[in-house]
């Protein structure tokens, strides 16, 4: 194993990143981690190597996977048959969500999962989905062993409490509307190839008696499943709409069906004419494709999770004589001990046994700072545990938990929203019917005086036919379906395109902070103060980095940054004498101000360090190394003065937004690292436009440390809050509600959840949209959210533009009617009119949608 | 008779159809069409090809 360690700017073979501070060699590629060199080792091993030739550093990169997920419970022969879709003697199947995957190489390696594990039986990928479908012979291998391959890898499954029992439903309704459009289309196919001699041939002289009546024969054998299959559903909807006495859509569509298919069974019976079974079959196979477009969902993203697709599955429990096991989150009891690690979240509600923690409850309450929980000390469902492991006993059911009451709260009850939803055409439709029903009637009547029945009945029944709103049924889906497609090329995934209309009305928007207007994994450290040397950089990164917390592991980790960087090359410097730079941490690690550090245990110093000869950290207050020759003193103001026999004076006002850490060395002071949570990219300008036109407001869960800096920003004082509970949260929206205001909620945790929920338009914020995010009714990638008025202006555009199709279909019918009142519809015409108004409704929608989006500057195509 | 014949074929299609809908080819259009660019060849070659085609989102 020729693996070697050097300084480089080298892109990982395996993942593609840039490999920063070392890069591991092996087989001549370079890789930026040793977790991605094994990845790639076991590839290789296995015949595996064509993944990197189907797309470029396909890898997933390992580099920030410190703490692995430990499975256990997957050798709990019940959780095992709670979680898969079938198991038997010796096969088990089951499906499982994998987040990572995202190019063909992904698909290709997965699909070959049995070259790894001989055990694999079968495996396939939905892409779409995100999901991985397995049939594993239990004898020659175990669950776990496959998914533990899998982890390395790098295609972590996510297994979350709500899997337990959710039987993998398959959907099929989608399958129906395919076979109902499958009909209509063979239907409409046939018919216009008999009805062709017809519309050739208007005077029947070259066509057999027989073949007139045959035709026509076949035509109704052919329309009849067309009736009672295709267009069930909204014959259906249309009289369940009658029988609670409103009016859809559909009421007028299925006046149209039935008098299409009414009056061509009576002209053909009667032998009086050919009938329009080819108008009556088109127009249910263009309404149906029109509600294909309507379905399409977006597969991967979940849009209703609750807390328990945020919970582990299983937790570690301690028997009476201390051994651990899993035991699957539904068993829990209250009184039982349980064993978390680092990174994991606490279930439910529990006491804390070992003597102090840090919990990190930023994706509960919006607090950016962890909290130090002592022995004895509750600790609430939800938080994620920072630091070392620990012991804990629980105090409740996990469906009695805090984190859980916020989901009994009525908002989540309720899922009225949905169904509150209508689109313009359901609320113009009692007044289309009416009019309809009146020409048809009003016309008819004419005709009863001049001409006598017949007539009459077929002018009737030829204005009922041709007012058929197809293309007014059509402009909402496709436009709406085009909209939505736009939106989610730009990164906002908006789960029903009715929902579009919400945000096209939007009068105030209301921000979160933590996570949304600010990273939340993400700190910008900077220094200000003298020069320091690349010795002295060492030095205080050696005394920190041995802290597990989070301030000095930023300090820590910022300063291992400049090192590998001004090694390497000099970088620019900014206003402190080290470069600007942001350090990435892992999910929750977020950073708490220097008072609230625990009393510490430390490792043994690693040997490239510069030799510690001492190093002690005072709770809340610093830290405290002596090197050869070297004191250096780490914390907060009152520690350098205290501790470090600094005078006061010596120490100016840290005039920062956010945390410092002072920094004296061997009794000098050299000045502070200031940290703060960075504001995204694109955030000021987006706020800055926003509040000339909506109301904005800051609604947060954290302190107010940051509010003069997003003062300056939004303006006037009232729209900034800061220390709000859940509740309040959705509280302050039900007020803003009850003024009349439409308001869309931007929110990123669990404590916007029920904000989120009762807005008109609840988006959440999400870096990774397939991780977890709270119910919401469109997800928006980290990135995107400074588009959020480009999003809001072309969503108002959307609503124009199915009003402009309304009016384009709204004109065809009148035309149409001009033929059907003077009695001049012929099937021929009707043939003709039909198709073409549906056609060119789709296609105005889909060039006007895209030409506003480009109009606003978003990508309309991939 | 031919009209008979038409219909047939017409039919045996719309059969076709049903049978694919039913064992659920229509249920994910995406996957199949990365999946036919993979060869069968038992790779170890290091030759690394830049092949973009078929590139996700």
């Amino acid at each position: 194993m020729n693996s070697a360690t050097v300084i480089s700017s080298e892109i990982c073979y395996h993942c593609g990143e840039d490999c920063t501070s070392e890069t591991v060699h092996f087989d001549d590629k370079p890789f930026c981690c040793t977790g991605c060199k094994a990845a790639y080792q076991i590839l290789d091993e296995s015949g595996l190597c064509s993944y990197y030739d189907l797309d470029v550093n396909p890898g997933i990169n390992l580099k920030n996977t410190k703490h692995r997920t430990r499975f256990d419970y997957l050798e709990d022969e019940e959780v095992i048959s709670r979680i898969s879709d079938f198991w038997d003697a010796n096969k088990l199947s089951l499906t499982l969500y994998i987040p990572n995957i995202h190019c063909t190489s992904c698909v290709w390696l997965l699909e070959n999962l049995q070259k790894l594990d001989s055990g694999v039986l079968q495996s396939s990928v939905n892409f779409l989905k995100r999901e991985l479908s397995l049939l594993i012979d239990t004898e020659q291998t175990t669950l776990r062993d496959v998914v533990e391959q899998l982890v390395t890898i790098g295609y972590e499954p996510e297994i979350r409490f709500d899997k337990l029992d959710s039987q993998t439903q398959k959907s099929h309704q989608n399958r129906s509307l395919w076979l109902k459009m499958g009909v209509a289309g063979f239907a409409f196919g046939n018919i216009m190839l008999f009805s062709f001699p017809d519309y050739l041939d208007t005077t029947g002289s070259g066509l057999g008696g027989n073949f007139h009546i045959f035709f026509g024969a076949m035509n109704i054998i052919l329309a009849l499943p067309v009736l009672l299959y295709s267009s069930s559903d909204y014959l259906k909807s249309a009289f369940a709409a009658l029988s609670q006495r409103g009016v859809n859509l559909d009421v007028p569509i299925s006046i149209g069906i039935m008098a299409l298919f009414g009056r061509s069974v009576y002209e053909i019976v009667t032998m009086t004419g050919t009938g329009y079974m080819d108008s009556f079959t088109g127009l249910i196979f263009f309404l149906l494709i029109g509600k294909l477009v309507q379905q399409k969902t977006f597969h991967r993203l979940s849009f209703d999770r609750d807390y328990r697709s945020y919970l582990p599955i299983a937790v570690n429990v301690l028997n009476e004589s201390g051994d651990e096991y899993s035991v699957s989150l539904d068993k829990l009891e209250p009184n039982q001990q349980m064993r978390l690690r680092n990174q994991e979240l606490v279930p439910c509600d529990a006491i804390l046994l070992s003597e102090e923690v840090f919990m990190d409850y930023s994706f509960i309450t919006g607090e950016s700072e962890p909290v130090a929980v002592k022995k004895g000390e509750r600790i609430f469902a939800g938080g994620r545990l920072t630091g070392n492991s620990a012991l804990l006993r629980t105090e409740e059911k996990v469906a009695n938990s805090y984190l859980t009451k916020l989901w009994n709260h009525e908002t989540f009850q309720n899922n009225d929203k949905e169904l509150k939803l209508t689109t313009f055409a359901d609320r113009i439709s009692p007044y289309f019917t009416v009019v309809v029903l009146g020409i048809a009637f009003f016309s008819g009547l004419y005709w009863l005086q001049t001409a006598g029945m017949e007539p009459a009945l077929s002018v009737f029944t030829a204005v009922l036919i041709i007012a058929c709103p197809c293309a007014l049924a059509l402009s909402t889906p496709f436009t709406l379906g085009s909209a939505l497609n736009v939106l989610s090329l730009n990164g906002l995934f908006v789960k029903n395109h009715l929902l579009i209309e919400n945000l096209s009305k939007a009068t105030s928007i209301v921000f979160d902070k933590t996570g949304t207007l600010t990273e939340s994994d993400s700190a910008e450290v900077i220094f200000f103060g003298d020069n320091l040397s690349a010795q002295e950089q060492t030095q205080v990164k050696s005394a920190c980095q041995n802290s597990i917390h989070p301030l000095s592991r930023k300090v820590a980790n910022y300063l291992t940054t400049v090192i590998a960087r001004g090694s390497m090359n000099e970088v620019n410097k900014p206003r402190g004498n080290l470069p600007e730079m942001t350090t990435e941490h892992g999910q929750g690690d977020c950073f708490v101000d220097i008072k609230s550090s625990p009393n510490l245990t430390f490792e043994a110093p690693r040997k490239d360090d510069p030799v510690l000869l001492s190093n002690s950290e005072i709770p809340g207050k610093g830290i405290f190394a002596k090197m050869k020759g070297t004191k250096i003193h780490l914390g907060s103001r009152s520690f350098l003065i205290e501790k470090g026999d600094i005078h006061p004076e010596n120490i100016p006002d840290a005039n920062f937004n956010g945390s410092t850490v002072h920094l004296s060395i061997n009794g000098q002071y050299r000045g502070f690292f200031g940290i703060k949570s960075r504001i995204r990219n694109g955030i000021p300008g987006l706020l800055h436009s926003i509040k000339e036109k909506f109301n904005t407001y800051l609604l947060s869960g954290d302190n107010d440390a940051q509010k003069s800096e997003f003062k300056n920003y939004l303006g006037t004082n009232g729209s900034l809050l800061f220390n709000k509970k859940p509740e309040e949260k959705l509280e302050f929206i039900t007020q803003l509600q009850e003024k009349g205001e439409q308001v869309v909620m931007v929110g990123d945790g669990l404590n916007d959840a029920g904000a989120l929920k009762k807005s008109d338009f609840g988006i959440a914020l999400a870096d990774d949209i397939s991780s977890f995010a709270p119910a919401c009714d469109a997800i928006l990638e980290g990135n995107s959210l400074s588009k959020l008025h480009d999003f809001i202006d072309f969503s108002k555009a959307s609503m124009k533009i199915i009003i402009a199709s309304f009016v384009l279909s709204l004109l065809y019918n009148t035309i149409g009617l001009g033929f059907a009142i003077t009695g001049h519809l012929s099937p021929l015409v009707a043939a003709i009119l039909m198709p073409l108004s549906s056609i060119s409704v789709m296609v105005f929608t889909f060039v006007t949608t895209r030409y506003f989006a480009r109009k606003r500057g978003l990508m309309i195509w991939k | 008779m031919l009209i008979g014949f038409s219909l047939l074929v017409a039919l045996i299609f719309l059969g076709l159809f049903f049978w694919a809908v039913k064992t659920g080819q229509f249920d994910d259009q995406h996957t199949p069409s990365m999946r036919v660019l993979f060869d069968d060849k038992k790779s170890t070659s290091k030759k690394s090809i830049n092949n973009q085609k078929n590139q996700d989102e």
